[in-house]
């Protein structure tokens, strides 16, 4: 195991053990998965996949590419449905609905999860266009309300310093961490309660990097976010809770510290200590 | 190697011999640019040659027929003894005519593209989009006589009175040939919009349909415009469906279920006709396609104005 790895991990484990020290909150279940199965056409993807995700945490999702742990994470809102040949069978319970039946408005659950993509995905409109284009297609027209939304949106994504005195300015002239924050704050504007984040950091430098991981911490404090990594050192920095997923299974499910320190299945170890993936 | 090949020369050697008769491709070589630029001059001398001619001719007419007359007038009688040149009522025709082809066009092409690009499956795409476009490989004159014996008559049933020629038939026909311009055009413009924005707008909540009436089409408006600009041309300059389905009355009128006169159809009746090389009727037909060419000349100035103004850049 890299040095850089191993110093990662301890600094989480002295983590873990200061918070372990407060009280334990009961935490909501947001997300509760009961036996998953999904196809893109004769390609089983996710087998019986097992999951519960709880509000005002962070969720990692690791695994090597084409395990199907992107597949899943746009499962939750639905975004995997865009690909024509999809079919699931199981449950997702959101609120104690299920969101794979069909009857379920699923621009109802967009609104209510939010989702952050590998590349950043700006409008090519100005950057004040971008985060009022969520409320704006919800209803709210007034100006004066749609400036609150914004500046609360960029301010909540702590780039609202850089960005105040350009919000007219075009999206696509803004750096690449911007952009995502920029996504991100986009993302906040319609007031969700999970945030779904897809590889948030693989396009970026690694200073833009620890920017949106920091602003990850913060967000928990209000959201679920579910994130999705190749890196997994960045999993073991900012989540509470990480799955394995290989091949379309869930290897392993539990806190952080425990899956990368004391992981019990054999492949997870292989996995996060280099040995393949 | 070398040993098994003795009665062979090296490589080098034979490269050697070939440079002396290379020398000839060596030259031409060097000759291909100005070549290639003399060819490549050829069409904008011929443009140039198009705008020297249409001017200078022009200055002719205008020397019998006072310029502000030309322009003002809504009398155009080329062939009375007291003949009067007013390009109003050829003007007036070519714009009701572009109207009415574009309000047939605009809104058909832009659903047909929306539909292409945002709903259709592959397989239908695949299929539907060659079909519209052999649409666009009809003959103009097979449209001019569809015009003149199958949609007049047609419109007959909703205005008894319309006449045999008139420019309502013509200007529906036109902007059924200029469909598929615009809905291919404009399909190609929404499909090279990424799909992650699309996903983007997905993902906050939006219905499709908001997705491409908010997200889609704006990024992809100058390829739009361009389209709708490109099919207002063709519907200025279409000449054979005018010419054999809207007669050749040269009144200043509004009413569309009459005959009236487009510029480009004038231009064929003086030509085909009876007009004497250096008459001022002749002349007239460089005054008349100087103007068209201004107008189409505005146009395209227009379109690229409104293309970068409202271009979303990505």
């Amino acid at each position: 195991m890299s040095t850089v790895m191993t110093k990662a991990i301890n600094l989480k484990l002295v983590r873990n053990e200061n918070e372990r020290s407060e009280p334990e909150v009961q935490k909501e279940v947001v997300y509760d998965t009961k036996g998953l199965n999904l196809w893109y056409g004769e390609t089983h993807a996710l087998k019986n996949i097992n999951m519960d995700i709880k509000e005002k945490e962070v969720t990692a999702i690791i695994g090597p590419s084409g395990c199907g742990k992107s597949t899943y994470l746009k499962t939750l809102n639905r975004m995997v449905e865009l690909v024509p040949i999809v079919k699931t069978s199981g449950q997702i319970t959101y609120k104690g609905k299920n969101i794979l039946d069909k009857s379920f408005r699923v621009e109802d659950l967009r609104t209510q999860v939010g989702m952050v993509f590998q590349k950043a995905n700006p409008f090519p409109k100005s950057i004040y266009e971008n985060i009022a284009y969520g409320p704006k297609i919800h209803g709210i027209k007034n100006k004066k309300i749609l400036d609150e939304i914004v500046e609360n949106s960029l301010r909540g994504a702590f780039i609202w310093d850089e960005l105040k005195d350009r919000l007219n300015d075009n999206a696509y002239g803004l750096s690449g961490g911007q952009q995502q924050r920029l996504c991100i704050a986009r993302c906040l504007a319609v007031e969700p309660n999970v945030i779904l984040m897809d590889e948030p950091t693989s396009a970026l430098d690694p200073k833009s990097t620890l920017r949106i991981e920091e602003l990850v911490q913060e967000l928990k404090k209000d959201y679920a976010i579910v994130i999705v990594t190749h890196n997994m050192q960045q999993a073991a920095r900012i989540s509470d809770k990480t799955a394995f997923f290989l091949n379309g299974e869930i290897i392993e499910y539990d806190k952080t510290d425990h899956i990368f320190n004391n992981p019990a299945d054999e492949r997870t170890g292989d996995y996060i200590s280099g040995r393949f993936g | 190697m070398a040993a098994n090949n003795k009665n062979r020369m090296s490589v080098s050697e034979m490269i050697e011999q070939q440079k002396q008769k290379r020398k000839f491709f060596n030259q031409l070589e060097r000759l291909v640019p100005s070549l290639l630029l003399i060819i490549a001059s050829i069409s904008v001398l011929t443009t140039v040659g198009i705008i020297y001619t249409l001017f200078a001719e022009s200055v002719a007419f205008f020397r019998n027929v006072p310029i502000l007359d030309f322009f003002t007038g809504t009398v155009l009688k080329p062939l009375s003894q007291n003949p009067e040149f007013g390009v109003l009522p050829l003007l007036n025709g070519t714009i009701i005519s572009t109207v009415i082809a574009m309000l047939v066009a605009g809104p058909i092409g832009m659903m047909s593209a929306i539909y292409l690009s945002e709903y259709a499956p592959d397989n239908v795409r695949r299929v539907l989009k060659p079909l519209l476009e052999i649409l666009a490989g009809v003959p103009t004159i097979v449209y001019g006589f569809f015009a003149f014996t199958f949609v007049t008559p047609l419109l007959r049933m909703i205005f008894p009175s319309i006449e045999a020629t008139n420019i309502l038939s013509p200007g529906i026909i036109m902007g059924v040939m200029i469909i598929p311009m615009i809905a291919s055009l404009s399909e190609d413009a929404m499909s090279s919009v990424p799909n992650s924005m699309r996903e983007g707008a997905l993902a906050l909540g939006s219905t499709k349909l908001e997705t491409t009436f908010k997200v889609v089409i704006p990024a992809a408006l100058s390829g739009i415009v361009a389209s709708f600009v490109l099919g207002i041309s063709r519907a200025i300059g279409e000449t054979m469906i005018v010419a054999i389905a809207s007669g050749s009355s040269k009144n200043f009128s509004f009413d569309i279920t009459g005959s009236m006169q487009t510029m480009t159809a004038y231009i064929v009746e003086v030509a085909g006709g009876e007009a004497a090389a250096g008459t001022t009727i002749y002349y007239s037909l460089y005054a008349v396609a100087l103007t068209l060419f201004v107008f189409t000349l505005i146009m395209n100035l227009l379109a690229k104005y409104i293309s970068r103004k409202f271009r979303e850049e990505y």
